[in-house]
């Protein structure tokens, strides 16, 4: 059945017959991370495909994934385009390497799952927050409830790991 | 029967030079044009038959792209009185104009056609902004989109920024270093009189402008505007019969793109974009290197898709853009200057059409600057390149287009003076 909810002034629909994604958000709902992994080559992929990229199996099983990372690349965003992102500027939008599966299966390759860094009960994160996070920086998965049966992942700091002296951030600041 | 043993799918060598950009035209550049795209699209597609020496009757085919936000072309088509032997209207935006020339010559080949205009008409100030913000940040998302626009992550800059960031991560790009992209793109326009914006810009401006997406300063981004542009494609022994000594097309590369295109950042490295593919096809078709080449015209819808494409298709080392851009070899005068009409940081934003046409007058020696028109009917340039002179580039012979869609996908194009 798809699925609907309203996020930031925008309609997230997932269709119907749009079966890897809505089993995608079905896990992501529970709060518990899951990508395809092929049937066939065992790589896991993401974000949810139609086929496997490196071997074009069509079959996969959702597996769960520990959702720890690091930051590969960031952007801040001050001109938010979506006008309920205004409220919340600055807001990062992040790139993170995934732990699990990380340079394979090439070394420039990783899961590099998007995110928006928010605190750890996914509200987008304050500016202070925001500061502190770089190219580096180590983050844990928590999510944002937008709807019955529908969350997004999101990113937050992890507490618990050892974080980088300081983070590389964008020069001019 | 068997193919000749050279025959090679990226390397149609047999068609280098002989197929030319025989008409090209636009509208004036604006902001709210007041009219449709479809008055626009008539309306440079007309200018650019009268640049050519073209009749209704001369041009058979039609090409066009937008994203659901042009007219198509048998609406423009009927309005002119060409009767068509084929079109075609694709999805899709920056890096299409190589692309669509490409096809215009492949269709033209396989005997489709003879003579096809290529237009790109759009209100992308006054109706669709190109910057994603009125209708097209309403839209819901679904789809692909619920990995991207659902974590405010959608205009073209915002999608760009994390190759940008990474770029200044792995090789200490600096923020000044981009900013001179502006500043010879600034003093271009400003000799450019159909330029929207004329004005000449410093590296402090620049860094003083607001920022709208990290790294990206309001400055770092291109202009919107309302614009429609021609580019008018033939065969090389058809073009000597018309008005001017026109560019022949060395070779033509189009939507090249990186692996992982349901979304390229997957693969690494990200600081890596689509010109490092597409080079293997530019140059070995063209016959030629960067080091031939007079003039580039690298898309400028940020100051870093113009530094990044150039260091890419190895006008310099990778990793070195930033010294090569802020170095003066891209301005009017240097040793290869960039976007010598302001580009779509300063002339207009047309999606990398405005690009290919000032290479085209560039090669005729015939750039429509402030230059005084002698008794032949042509500009005696000066090369005299101050504010508000010439910016006729002397001599010129080679030139490359870079186009780009995104960090992985581009295309490109190499003319030579007929």
């Amino acid at each position: 059945m798809a699925l609907k909810g309203d996020y930031l002034g925008m309609a997230l629909t997932v269709d119907d017959l749009d079966i890897e994604n809505l089993e995608y958000f079905r896990h992501c709902a529970a709060h518990d991370f899951h990508l395809q992994q092929c049937d066939d080559c065992k790589k896991l992929r993401y974000p949810p495909t139609t086929a496997c990229p490196w071997c074009t199996c069509l079959t996969s099983t959702w597996t769960r994934v520990e959702g720890k990372g690091e930051v590969h690349s960031y952007e801040e965003v001050h001109h938010a385009i979506q006008p309920a992102f205004k409220a919340h500027t600055p807001y990062l939008v992040l790139l993170v390497d995934l732990d699990t599966q990380k340079g394979q299966p090439t070394p420039d390759e990783a899961l590099r799952v998007v995110g928006n860094l928010t605190t750890p009960d996914g509200e987008l994160a304050p500016p202070g927050l925001v500061k502190q996070i770089g190219i580096g920086s180590r983050l844990r998965m928590v999510f944002t409830d937008v709807a019955e049966g529908l969350s997004l992942p999101q990113w937050t700091l992890d507490e618990t790991a050892k974080q980088p002296d300081k983070p590389w951030r964008y020069p001019q600041e | 029967m068997p193919l000749p043993a050279d025959t090679d799918a990226t390397t149609p060598r047999h068609l280098r030079d002989k197929y030319a950009i025989v008409g090209v035209g636009e509208t004036t550049y604006t902001r709210g044009s007041g009219r449709t795209t479809r008055a626009l699209g008539t309306w440079a597609i007309r200018n650019a038959m009268q640049d050519a020496g073209l009749r209704a009757a001369d041009i058979d085919g039609m090409l066009s792209y937008s994203g659901n936000d042009s007219t198509f072309a048998p609406f423009l088509a009927g309005d002119l009185g060409i009767r068509l032997n084929f079109y075609m209207d694709v999805h899709g935006g920056g890096s299409s104009t190589e692309a669509l020339i490409g096809i215009a010559i492949g269709v033209i080949e396989a005997g489709m056609c003879k003579c096809v205009a290529i237009f790109r008409s759009m209100n992308g100030y006054s109706q669709v902004r190109i910057g994603g913000t009125g209708a097209r940040s309403a839209a819901p998302v679904n789809g692909d989109q619920l990995h991207s626009r659902a974590y405010g992550w959608q205009s073209a800059g915002q999608m760009f920024a994390p190759t940008f960031m990474r770029h200044m991560y792995d090789y200490g790009t600096r923020p000044e270093q981009l900013a001179m992209v502006k500043v010879v793109h600034s003093e271009h326009a400003s000799n450019n009189p159909k330029a929207y914006y004329k004005k000449r810009y410093t590296v402090d401006d620049v860094l003083s402008s607001r920022i709208i997406c990290k790294p990206l300063h309001l400055l770092d981004c291109c202009v919107e505007t309302d614009n429609a542009t021609c580019i008018i494609v033939t065969r090389a022994e058809r073009a000597r019969d018309l008005r001017h000594t026109s560019p022949l097309i060395r070779s033509v590369v189009g939507r090249c793109s990186k692996p992982r295109t349901d979304m390229h950042y997957q693969h690494g490295p990200i600081s890596r974009v689509a010109g490092y593919y597409a080079k293997d096809i530019l140059w070995p078709n063209a016959g030629l290197g960067p080091e031939d080449v007079d003039a580039t015209g690298a898309y400028d819808a940020f100051t870093f898709t113009a530094m990044i494409q150039l260091e890419e298709y190895g006008f310099c080392k990778k990793g070195e853009g930033g010294e090569y851009v802020s170095s003066g070899i891209t301005r009017l005068g240097g040793k290869r200057p960039n976007n010598t009409s302001g580009g779509h940081l300063c002339e207009a934003y047309t999606h990398g059409m405005n690009m290919v046409i000032e290479n085209v007058r560039q090669l005729r020696h015939d750039v429509d600057d402030s230059c005084p028109i002698g008794p032949d009917g042509k500009r005696q340039h000066t090369f005299d390149y101050r504010e508000g002179g010439c910016r006729q580039v002397k001599d010129i012979e080679v030139t490359c287009n870079l186009g780009w869609a995104n960090p992985m996908t581009g295309s490109a194009m190499v003319m030579r003076r007929g």
